[in-house]
């Protein structure tokens, strides 16, 4: 445990030293509130526009404003993770630093974890910044609590997914750019088989529908915890983690 | 301390290194000594348990390094080739990073940390970016990593190389100072580190084991033959080269006469002997019967150099009968 928390914080210094970290906080905030600012932009036109009309449904910032807004985040999710989990195996492979980790006394799963966990810390610290605009609302207005915390919940199950994903495929080169490149068209293409299947009932369609990591976010969205979808999450993060633990069990006897 | 048995390591489609045994005893130094790609590094993977062997054993301080390796980890301090360091790391930094990751308490951490960067001289750069350091530091900050937590055995994969001679010789020291309490396996293609440093040498060449011995034995094995320096004045043109070479060619146990320089009036040969044969009083001999001015005559002594070019030659040439059959 003390080298999992040891590497952990590797990682989070390795983030924070280099202007990374900062870069994608700002490129999450600055969107999100860009977002934000129009959502309720147009929130505030058609109220007023209800009030001069009257009548009409009930208007609500959790609906209208926050739940269109996180599921928003979660599609800029699929562009932050390969950006934070490029580097994580392939610079220590490029740089030779690999061989102190794997000649050191610990484990290789002490190693993953403690990557993983620094990158989903990483993960965290950029979806604070979008607590500030949520903060916002609560502020002037009074949406309810539990649906916002849940859809946190869901980013958070996501991202943690997405980023053994990117784990996994940065163990399998030297190259970052590589290793960014195929994570990113792995989210692009889970967002896309998202898309494409959305309308489609055919069992094939359904399954690819399920393994699309991105379907299983929108209930979460909605503020239902449904807990195959939790169930999902998890076991897809332990076979990703455990994918990557194999990839370096062959790292050491292939090259 | 460290035993080796038959060790063999194939990659894809070749062979890295070919049933190789040795042993190391606690508190040697010994050298590893091979051309480029001879299996040197590979090796050494293995010891620390980077790579698994193919087939074969190797354990330090009795410990298997496919069964046990997180024992053997614990015990052995590794300088691969590139040191392994994070740029971005200030240099305290990330020795306090290695020492907590090789396991030695929290408490100690600070405390050793001091200690090596004193004894590595990386003292004066411990707030310094490592990104920033020059190849030097570099290489002792890699140094200090290895020896960080007090090993048993350190492996040290080519621990000069790239260094300016200064930086040479103090690392030199640095090793030799480490010799006794820690068992040191160092790798080098450059043969007069071994004979400064090492009481062994195990050399390798193509994967497969060809020497092992002390540096005193293999130098007297190999220096049956001796070899000559003999200088002439040859101002005016006279002697002429040829008739000198030839004469010279003549003298009883003359195994190869070289013409080295012939600059400034001056001709420099070098002149081998045979298999125990003395030649120095002949070639005296006939240089004063021919009037010709003997300038000077030394024994030079065949370097650990040309030991092993020897050895890795004839190694070669055993090999090449075998490569025309197949050809055949």
């Amino acid at each position: 445990m003390r080298s999992v928390i040891l590497i952990c914080r590797k990682e989070l210094n390795a983030y924070f030293t280099s202007p990374i970290a900062y870069m994608l906080m700002a490129f999450f905030a600055l969107i999100f509130g860009f977002v934000l600012f129009n959502a309720t932009r147009d929130f505030i036109r058609f109220s007023f526009q209800m009030q001069a009309q009257g009548g009409g449904a009930p208007m609500s910032i959790n609906d209208q404003i926050i739940t269109p807004l996180l599921g928003f985040a979660s599609t800029i999710t699929l562009f932050l993770v390969p950006m934070i989990t490029m580097r994580l195996f392939a610079e220590e492979k490029r740089s030779g630093t690999i061989e102190l980790l794997l000649t050191s006394p610990v484990t290789d799963l002490e190693i993953i974890l403690g990557k993983w966990l620094g990158a989903m810390l990483l993960f965290l610290c950029i979806l604070a910044m979008s607590m500030i605009n949520v903060a916002l609302l609560f502020a002037w207005g009074k949406p309810d609590l539990k649906p916002v915390l849940v859809a946190y919940l869901g980013l958070i199950l996501q991202g943690g997914c997405l980023l053994a994903i990117g784990a996994f495929i940065s163990t399998t080169t030297k190259n970052q750019i590589i290793a960014g490149g195929v994570t990113f068209f792995v989210c692009l293409m889970l967002w896309l088989l998202n898309w494409f299947t959305a309308n489609d009932t055919g069992a094939v369609y359904q399954v690819i529908n399920y393994l699309s990591i991105v379907t299983h976010f929108d209930n979460f969205s909605k503020g239902v915890v449904e807990s195959k979808d939790v169930i999902f999450y998890l076991s897809m993060i332990f076979f990703a983690l455990f994918s990557t633990s194999r990839a370096m069990e062959s790292l050491r006897w292939r090259s | 301390m460290i035993k080796v048995e038959g060790l063999t390591k194939r990659y894809a489609r070749t062979v890295a290194v070919d049933n190789i045994s040795f042993e190391v005893e606690k508190g040697q130094i010994v050298g590893f000594l091979g051309p480029n790609g001879a299996g040197k590094t590979t090796t050494m993977r293995v010891l620390t348990c980077f790579l698994p062997p193919t087939s074969g054993t190797a354990t330090v301080a009795g410990f298997d390094v496919l069964e046990n390796p997180m024992e053997v980890k614990k015990r052995i301090g590794y300088l691969p080739e590139t040191p392994p360091l994070y740029p971005e790391m200030e240099v305290i930094e990330y020795l306090k990073f290695v020492g907590k990751l090789k396991g030695i308490a929290s408490r100690d951490v600070p405390g050793r940390v001091d200690e090596v960067m004193k004894r590595c001289a990386v003292d004066d750069v411990r707030d310094k970016l490592i990104g920033k350091l020059s190849k030097g530091y570099r290489q002792r900050v890699g140094l200090a990593q290895a020896i960080l937590h007090n090993p048993d055995v350190l492996i040290l994969d080519e621990p000069t190389s790239g260094l300016d001679p200064k930086q040479i010789i103090e690392t030199r020291e640095l090793i030799n100072s480490l010799a006794g309490d820690h068992t040191i396996i160092l790798s080098t293609h450059i043969l007069s580190e071994v004979e400064h440093s090492c009481e062994r040498v195990i050399i390798i060449s193509h994967g497969k084991l060809v020497a092992i011995d002390s540096v005193a034995n293999l130098t007297n094995r190999l220096r049956g033959s001796e070899a000559v320096a003999l200088e002439l004045d040859a101002a005016g043109g006279r002697p002429n080269p040829t008739e000198v070479q030839q004469r010279l060619e003549t003298v009883a146990g003359v195994s190869r006469v070289m013409m080295k320089d012939s600059k400034n009036g001056k001709l420099i040969f070098e002149i081998e002997s045979l298999q125990g044969k003395q030649i120095r009083a002949d070639l005296a001999r006939t240089v004063v019967n021919s009037g010709w001015n003997l300038n000077e005559l030394r024994s030079v002594g065949l370097s650990l150099e040309d030991i092993f070019l020897q050895l890795t030659a004839a190694e070669q040439k055993d090999t090449e009968p075998e490569t025309q059959g197949v050809q055949a």
